[in-house]
């Protein structure tokens, strides 16, 4: 249908596109080796001496410790919370149904900065279980994390035929059983994905972080403090080379896990 | 189910029998168990959190004390809406807002149409990751990247200065920023509209060819306005995500370039002064309030 032109003009634009998306990204790897302090291009020297530096910055490893920490706590928040609310959206009818898929999208539709104000004047004029910390980081990054969960785990209950449940308790099964047996393996794969990408956010979250984590620094907020200041520039270099590499490989994972649905493809 | 063989000896499983029955039959007392965690979580913290937010956007702070005080009145607003400052700095940020929107979409059309239409599946689906994995590689060292490359000493000049054209000056300022958010929100834009070309039937392009439609004819007759609700549904994204930032213009704007963000994050952070900044906040949520209401109409929720 396209002419030559056409088609040849659409291949370029694609390859421009592509280039757009990786530039930045390979640059910035490439930076991670510069043997200068001073960010000019192109770099100087090939050098990996930053990174024994850096693995050696006792501000760094502590932020990374936070950011972990964080991510792990509000992933696991979020696979409970998510993981029950899809399957009571899912399966059973109430009123107010709707509203309970929209309420989970808030944190994540409403500009970052409504989510971190409100979340930290909350947290001021409560107080006393919400001292900012690693604890009101924890239930900030949940609150957003919920939903990836919950988005994942209600598009596959939602390919899954209620007659595999009904089997389960023809046969004999109890509530656990079918649970433990039918449910849980049909979902455990959109789970682990969910997961997955709801570490990769709460890992690399910045705006609501710095509203809750009071004086404490993940490794965003790391970043960004020096970024902002001109510090330790070759340090911050390596460090987000190390995150693009960390933060693509469970998110490449989580693609491919989606995927296969497991016992139950259906297409 | 050998378990199920396994365990029928033990005494607790009449009991967990029946616990199964009456959930079973009770289908509403599962439900409200499920719901019970999520829904407290929410309304507790999350809920909770807005509305003491919004309220507050009608109190004040004591200038001498920075005591809160709790009498309604609506001077923040009308310090929102008349004080030129503020007038410049949301239009400034709903200007670049559209700005990134537009450059978005005019990139990712071209894009999207080769992915769905030229593409081999092996081609598209590879395509699909290379868009998808920027989305997740850190926001943060993306911008990095970018005040790197646009620096005066950056990639950018020296590309341009070998290939014989002008350098530029444009590290910190609002081409930097609009630069940067149509980067960074870019496969929010491609993804969509590709899912909406992707589903325009070959017949229809076929069709418009037997009828003597030209390329370009075909184009804005037949696949521009089958992709529209899918370039819809992909400014909701880009539009909003810009409306709401402040680490970009942080990072890469200059000294002109301050967002609604930045002035919300200085009031809460510096200032202390919560009223005023989420009487500020609520500037883009009605713009994007009014902005997913036009999008509701225009057809994209079906495109998402």
């Amino acid at each position: 249908m396209e002419t030559r032109a056409t088609r040849i003009s659409l291949w370029a634009w694609m390859l421009l596109v592509v280039l757009f998306l990786y530039a930045p990204i390979a640059i910035i790897v490439v930076y991670a080796f510069n043997e200068s302090n001073i960010q000019s291009w192109p770099i100087e020297g090939f050098t990996t001496k930053w990174f024994a530096s850096t693995w050696h910055n006792q501000e760094v490893r502590d932020a990374l410790l936070l950011s972990l920490k964080a991510a792990l706590a509000a992933t696991a928040i979020a696979v409970v919370l998510g993981t029950a609310g899809a399957f009571a959206v899912s399966r059973f009818k109430f009123f107010g149904r709707e509203t309970i898929s929209f309420v989970f999208i808030l944190p994540l539709a409403l500009p970052g900065i409504i989510t971190g104000m409100a979340l930290n004047s909350y947290f001021v004029t409560v107080g006393s279980p919400f001292t900012f910390g690693l604890r009101t980081i924890i239930v900030g990054h949940a609150t957003f994390c919920v939903v990836v969960i919950y988005n994942n785990v209600i598009a596959r209950i939602r390919r899954t035929s209620p007659s595999l449940l009904e089997a389960s308790q023809d046969l004999g099964a109890d509530g656990w059983q079918t649970f433990r047996f039918v449910t849980f393996p049909v979902i455990s794969t959109a789970l682990v994905s969910g997961a997955l990408l709801a570490f990769a956010l709460s890992f690399d979250e910045v705006i609501v972080t710095t509203f809750t984590a009071g004086a404490q620094n993940t490794l965003p907020l790391w970043i960004f403090g020096k970024i902002r200041l001109g510090q330790q520039l070759p340090q911050v270099n390596v460090v987000v080379a190390v995150i693009i590499a960390l933060t693509i490989i469970p998110v490449y994972l989580a693609q491919r896990l989606s995927r296969e649905s497991g016992i139950l493809r259906r297409e | 189910m050998t378990s199920g063989v396994e365990s029928a000896g033990r005494p607790s499983w009449a009991a967990r029998r029946r616990l199964s029955a009456v959930f079973w039959r009770r289908g509403w007392l599962r439900g409200l168990l499920l719901l019970l965690l999520p829904l407290a979580f929410f309304a507790l913290i999350y809920l909770a959190a807005l509305v003491v937010l919004l309220i507050s956007a009608f109190w004040s702070v004591d200038p001498l004390t920075t005591e809160l005080v709790r009498t309604w009145n609506l001077d923040n607003f009308k310090t929102v809406f008349t004080e030129p400052t503020y007038r410049t700095i949301a239009v400034r940020t709903i200007g670049i807002a559209a700005a990134v929107t537009v450059t978005d979409a005019i990139v990712a059309l071209p894009f999207a149409y080769f992915m769905a239409r030229l593409a081999s599946p092996r081609m598209r689906a590879l395509l699909f990751v290379l868009v998808l994995l920027p989305l997740w590689a850190s926001y943060l060292a993306r911008v990095y990247a970018w005040r790197l490359i646009l620096a005066k000493e950056g990639a950018l000049n020296w590309t341009l200065d070998r290939l014989g054209l002008p350098t530029l000056d444009i590290a910190y300022s609002n081409w930097a920023m609009w630069i940067v958010f149509s980067y960074i929100w870019l496969p929010f834009m491609i993804l969509p509209v590709y899912a909406a070309i992707e589903r325009i039937p070959d017949s229809f392009l076929e069709a418009s060819t037997d009828l003597g439609a030209k390329g370009w004819r075909t184009t804005r007759s037949v696949v521009l306005p089958l992709a529209f609700p899918g370039l819809v549904a992909g400014s909701i994204f880009t539009f909003a995500l810009t409306l709401g930032d402040y680490i970009t213009p942080t990072l890469v704007g200059g000294a002109s370039s301050q967002f609604i963000g930045n002035v919300v994050y200085a009031n809460v952070g510096i200032a202390n002064n919560v009223p005023f900044a989420a009487a500020y906040a609520t500037v883009p949520l009605l713009v994007m309030a009014l902005y997913l209401v036009v999008a509701k109409r225009l057809g994209a929720f079906e495109a998402l």
